[in-house]
């Protein structure tokens, strides 16, 4: 090598490289956890700063986890109107325990999710309550994105590149929970609904265009891991997916609670989750 | 009954095995590429639940999902390509008597019974048992159980969104013929729910049949 690629970065010297590292805090982008979470601000009405356990903004081919506490409420925000999260979730005292999309659908009679829905573990207890939904647009049966779907219609769709298989983000944030690939399902897709024909076919609800939101309580302590991508049926040629804020606050639940007996089999999943806080009955 | 006597055309290639599975139990074996898995519904009505992996991989292992979005539809039908969580083609549906087979209604379990039909119901065996049963006998366990398929069962879903299981359209001798494209390891559950028309309320026995590729 003949040139020097660091020349007139003034990082020659150790004491130059360290106060140049150290220069670089603060700068301002688009995508990043606030920290702490308290100092979050545009918050939700009624939701006190003090009360604000998570705030992060996550942009396209990004992912991001948490732990959310029972009675915890997160909102994820469609900021652009045009996004896709998938969601996958785990009972955070038992991470064999996770979200089961074909009992959620099953048992609630219901292939569209919306207020009220209960995301289902797959041992009959509830993980997440949808609480307030703005969106109207959710799928939970085409799953996410796959490395070979990216790269055949993006020409490219590993996790260091601009068009990142959803599943290759999910598995990096699962890892930070100390869980692999085998642990992630299909998930919910937040903010791209898919509605199904008589004759079985899948039709994908256009974008809303406009910014909407979701809320979700947490029914156990739950591990969650969004990322956010394109649709698996989203056919445009771009790689398209808004910005999403996720802010969690910590909560009080609601007595009586609207949510518990809106059906009989829901009912039941509450009844089952507070048996496995009673006794971890299972 | 009688109608359906004739059964399925005569499958090409040597017979590598031949069983009938009891009602209620579960099943598992190796289907190497090209081989050709058989499943007849003796009794009809019977949904047959099924979990694929790759024989070599298992943590790549089939995807109701990728399924449905590859081909558009939530149907598994003849020419659908049963698709790992990767987007790979673990086997393909070559023939099949039925119009359809459902991919979204996953497997029940001790624990979806109760809310379901009561927690009366929480002690009688379930697709999701015998899937953990075969499995363990691989080296798989909870996590690997993935949504699944039902061969042989009918789930509609309303133009409001309402989703469940009706009864069947299969019909005694009826049959589905999955090609393996890699070699692959199948777990079934001959599925023994008796709370849903899903085994028209009688679970009864199946015939699986591995068959090699016709000598060329």
């Amino acid at each position: 090598m003949d040139t020097n690629r660091t020349e007139g970065t003034g990082t020659g010297s150790l004491e130059a490289a360290l106060a140049h590292a150290r220069s670089q805090a603060g700068a301002p982008v688009a995508t990043q956890r606030t920290v702490p979470a308290s100092s979050a601000v545009d918050l939700p009405a009624g939701v006190a700063a003090s009360s604000v356990r998570w705030d992060e903004v996550v942009g396209a081919g990004g992912y991001a986890s948490a732990v959310l506490r029972r009675d915890d409420v997160v909102r994820l925000t469609d900021l652009s109107g045009d996004t896709c999260v998938n969601l996958q979730a785990w009972n955070a005292a038992l991470t064999s325990e996770r979200l089961n999309p074909a009992d959620t659908v099953k048992v609630q009679w219901q292939a569209y999710l919306g207020v009220g829905a209960l995301v289902l573990s797959d041992l009959g207890r509830v993980l997440l309550t949808v609480v307030a939904d703005t969106s109207g647009r959710h799928d939970a049966l085409c799953g996410h994105t796959n490395r070979r779907a990216n790269e055949a219609r993006y020409g490219h769709g590993a996790a260091h590149g601009e068009q990142p298989a959803t599943r290759d983000l999910l598995a990096l944030g699962a890892a930070r929970h100390d869980l692999g690939r085998r642990d992630l399902t299909a998930g919910l897709n937040l903010f791209r609904g898919v509605t199904v024909g008589g004759d079985g076919s899948l039709h994908p609800v256009p974008p809303s265009g406009a910014a909407s939101h979701v809320e979700l309580r947490a029914e156990l302590d739950v591990v969650l891991v969004v990322a956010v991508g394109p649709h698996p049926l989203d056919d445009r040629q771009g790689f398209t997916a808004g910005p999403v804020r996720i802010t969690a606050w910590a909560a009080e639940r609601p007595d009586p609670d609207p949510h518990r007996s809106t059906s009989p089999e829901r009912e039941r999943a509450f009844e089952n989750t507070e048996a496995f806080l009673l006794a971890g009955a299972r | 009954m009688t109608a359906a006597a004739v059964g399925p055309p005569p499958l090409a290639g040597p017979v590598r095995s031949d069983e009938v599975v009891e009602a209620r139990a579960a099943w598992s074996a190796t289907v190497r590429a090209g081989e050709t898995l058989r499943i007849v519904d003796l009794g009809g009505n019977q949904a047959v639940d099924c979990l694929i992996y790759d024989a070599h991989d298992p943590t790549e292992r089939y995807s109701a999902a990728d399924t449905i979005a590859a081909q558009g539809n939530i149907h598994l039908v003849v020419g659908s390509v049963l698709r790992s969580n990767e987007g790979g083609a673990l086997m393909t549906v070559t023939d099949t008597a039925l119009a359809h087979h459902d991919t979204i209604g996953g497997a029940c379990s001790r624990e979806s019974n109760t809310l379901r039909y009561g927690h009366h119901t929480l002690h009688q065996h379930a697709c999701v048992d015998n899937f953990l049963d075969a499995g363990s006998r691989h080296g798989l366990g909870k996590r690997d159980l993935v949504s699944n398929i039902n061969w042989f069962m009918n789930v509609p879903v309303g133009p409001d969104g309402l989703l469940g299981i009706v009864d069947g359209i299969s019909a005694p001798g009826l049959h589905v013929d999955l090609r393996a494209e890699v070699d692959v390891l199948v777990l079934i559950s001959n599925c023994p729910q008796v709370n849903n028309p899903c085994n028209g309320f009688d679970p009864t026995p199946v015939r699986l049949t591995i068959v090699g590729p016709e000598a060329s």
